[in-house]
């Protein structure tokens, strides 16, 4: 045999095979880590046209969040508020404030406010905030503390596996209806019982979600 | 027999005493037969290190001139297929013909035509092997590499198929891997099975053709004229020196591939047909699939490697090594297989009349006689009776003729995935929404591409490595027998 390869090509296939080892597990657990929802969603914050603060409205004020999202018992949608709405309160409260000339100006046009969008699900998935409310799922458990954010941030990963964790296991979360909106709620209730009695049948088949 | 001669008869005295000085009688082993002898495996006598030259001659020198347009034909017909497959990524599977209710047609067609002729290359280095039939020696090298190049052109197209080809990389859809979906492919599905039965069947052929080259590649590393060339084929030799314990530790590991991959030859091409024999379509939900489906499989692939190995033994000048015995005997096993496909067709036909279904029977009528018959009828002439030439030996024997029959049956054997796909979905279960599939442009150029991406592969194959195994056809010449009276034992060449 010709000698072709110097000795310290002796341990090179085992330097190699380590260092391929380390990389495609490096590499592996970098997708598993990086490109799921829970990093590439969650902490999304956009910048807002307003400074509009869910810390001072909600939890300062106290004031429900269906006073504004009106439509969440009712509807599908769970609607951002008209500038109306705002302007209930602050054409008496801050009415010259600089910092809400855009919801004067919006009121007074009638053109929308300009709001990013921070929750969205895909298209192709049809939830539905009336049934969710409803049967005693709080805002919290897909959208997070809202009411001790400045602003709106992405808590949650609103994966499909985060929609199933709970639609296989909805007692873990289950609450009386009347406690939907008090997000900061850390009392004990027979998630089980309620389950029974409301008849709570979360589906699992494809056709829940995707129609 | 010679010492029974010598031998006096018990009880009878001699009738004269042997002289003490002649000469002992000289034993003279009578020939065989000339009918009975078998033709040697390698002919013309040729040495150990004739045969070394001219196989490893190949790959060594320069290609013959007819390599060159060869490969640039081959490697332009390979981009075709790459710009369709790009325009349809990027436009949709709308490019395709296939539409409700024929929603597999070509695609299908072609990923089990490919996969079918993967089969040959398996059966001749694995199930031979473990046979003990030498003369798949001279042939197991190109066979094999046949059978992996064959695999990449089916597996191009279930995965082209389904459209948007990235979710095939995505965990949960393709690949069976926690996500954040919580998706997991349907395990209940003989789809899913494809996947692990044709990916298990390319990474063992894989193996078991790298393992088998491996002394090869050592033959030719020490061969090597230059740097470049000792170095690539000595870094894939892996340090053989041929030692009494590499050759111990590689029959080892080729005995166990060959036990692994048995098994494969008949796995893969059943579960391909579960793709069709799961379902409840009146022509696919039938029993008799999976050994129809092999047979038809070894049928396709020997008559690819027959394709290949007829031109490449007289362009090459290996007529002494891929003799005309070799051809025979794959013209035979062509034959066998042939007439196991042919009885398959029948006996479709009889159950579907036995079965007393009046749908499958309908099935299989519109088969033979509605809008696709003449597909139908390509496919009985091309398999059903062109095989049958191969009882003649003339037709065994005669290269040119044995040369288009292989093509004959390539085509016949698309033709059979085409009719058994296209006839049985393209009149589904609504009269409504009957349909009738016409390929279009991109169907048909992809198709040819993949034979563009098939020869490139095979004409890189024999460029660069030896073509048939030269350690393994060494043990089978005369000279390596030793009862043979060339063989070592007796004297004869080393």
């Amino acid at each position: 045999m010709s000698f072709i390869f110097p000795k310290w090509a002796n341990t090179l296939p085992l330097k190699v095979a380590v260092g391929a080892f380390l990389v495609a597990n490096a590499a592996g657990a970098g997708v598993w880590y990086y490109l799921t929802p829970k990093y590439t969603r969650v902490g999304y914050t956009p910048k807002q046209p307003i400074a509009f603060s869910h810390a001072i409205h909600s939890d300062q004020l106290g004031i429900d969040c269906r006073y504004c999202h009106s439509a969440v018992e009712k509807s599908w949608f769970s609607n951002i508020p008209a500038s109306s709405t705002c302007m209930n309160c602050h054409s008496l409260v801050l009415k010259d404030d600089p910092k809400l000339a855009l919801v004067r100006e919006s009121f007074q046009t009638g053109r929308s406010i300009p709001w990013v969008q921070v929750h969205k699900v895909p298209d192709y998935v049809y939830f539905n905030h009336s049934v969710h409310v409803n049967r005693g799922i709080s805002c919290v458990h897909c959208h997070g503390q809202i009411n001790h954010m400045e602003e709106v941030q992405h808590a949650k990963p609103l994966s499909m596996g985060f929609c199933l964790d709970c639609h296989r296991a909805p007692e873990e979360k289950i609450r009386p209806v009347e406690l939907v909106t008090q997000l900061d709620w850390k009392g004990a209730v027979n998630g089980k019982q309620l389950v029974h009695d409301w008849n709570v049948k979360p589906g699992q088949s494809c056709s829940t979600c995707h129609r | 027999m010679a010492n029974a001669a010598s031998m006096p008869h018990a009880g009878i005295p001699a009738q004269h005493a042997p002289e003490p000085n002649a000469v002992p009688p000289q034993i003279v082993v009578a020939d065989p037969p000339k009918g009975l002898e078998r033709q040697p495996l390698v002919l013309n006598g040729r040495s150990l290190g004739s045969l070394t030259d001219s196989i490893a001659g190949i790959c060594e020198g320069r290609m013959p001139i007819w390599w060159w347009p060869a490969f640039i034909i081959s490697a332009g017909v390979m981009t075709m297929m790459a710009t369709l497959i790009a325009y349809l990524i990027s436009t949709g599977v709308g490019v395709w013909g296939l539409n409700n209710p024929a929603d597999w047609a070509w695609d299908i067609t072609n990923f089990v035509f490919w996969i079918g002729i993967g089969h040959a290359g398996t059966l001749i280095s694995a199930v031979l092997f473990l046979l003990r039939q030498k003369w798949r020696t001279s042939i197991n090298r190109a066979a094999e590499a046949m059978t992996l190049f064959a695999v990449a052109c089916a597996g191009i197209f279930p995965v082209v198929h389904t459209g948007r080809v990235w979710f095939a990389l995505t965990p949960g859809y393709l690949i069976p891997a926690p996500n954040a979906n919580y998706i997991w492919p349907q395990f209940r599905s003989p789809l899913l099975w494809d996947v692990f039965a044709v990916s298990t069947y390319g990474t063992v052929s894989l193996l078991f053709w790298y393992i088998g080259l491996i002394p090869d590649l050592a033959t030719l590393r020490d061969r090597a004229k230059n740097k470049v060339r000792g170095f690539f084929y000595g870094l894939f030799a892996l340090g053989w020196t041929g030692s009494n314990r590499h050759w111990s530790n590689y029959e080892k590991a080729y005995m166990i591939f060959a036990g692994l991959s048995t098994p494969l030859v008949l796995s893969v091409h059943s579960i391909v047909s579960f793709d069709f024999a799961v379902s409840n379509v009146p022509g696919w939900h039938t029993t008799i699939f999976p050994p129809y489906f092999v047979a038809g499989a070894i049928f396709s692939g020997f008559g690819m490697v027959l394709t290949l190995m007829v031109p490449m033994r007289t362009l090459f000048k290996l007529e002494d090594i891929i003799t005309t015995r070799h051809v025979e005997l794959m013209c035979k096993v062509i034959l066998a297989t042939g007439s196991m496909v042919g009885y398959a067709y029948g006996m479709e036909f009889f159950i579907a009349w036995y079965g007393g279904s009046p749908y499958e029977l309908y099935a299989f009528k519109n088969r033979a006689f509605g809008p696709y018959w003449w597909a139908y009828w390509s496919m009985i002439t091309c398999n059903v009776i062109s095989p049958h030439f191969f009882w003649f030996k003339w037709c065994r024997t005669n290269m040119v003729f044995v040369f288009f029959a292989s093509i004959v049956v390539n085509i016949g054997m698309w033709f059979e995935r085409f009719v058994i796909i296209v006839t049985s979905l393209h009149r589904d279960y609504l009269p409504a929404s009957w349909g009738y599939f016409t390929p279009t442009w991109v169907d048909v150029f992809t198709f040819v591409g993949s034979f563009g991406l098939f020869m490139t592969l095979f004409l890189l194959f024999i460029r660069f490595l030896p073509a048939i195994a030269i350690s393994e056809v060494k043990g089978v010449t005369p000279q390596a027998d030793p009862h043979h009276p060339l063989g070592g034992a007796k004297g004869g060449h080393h």
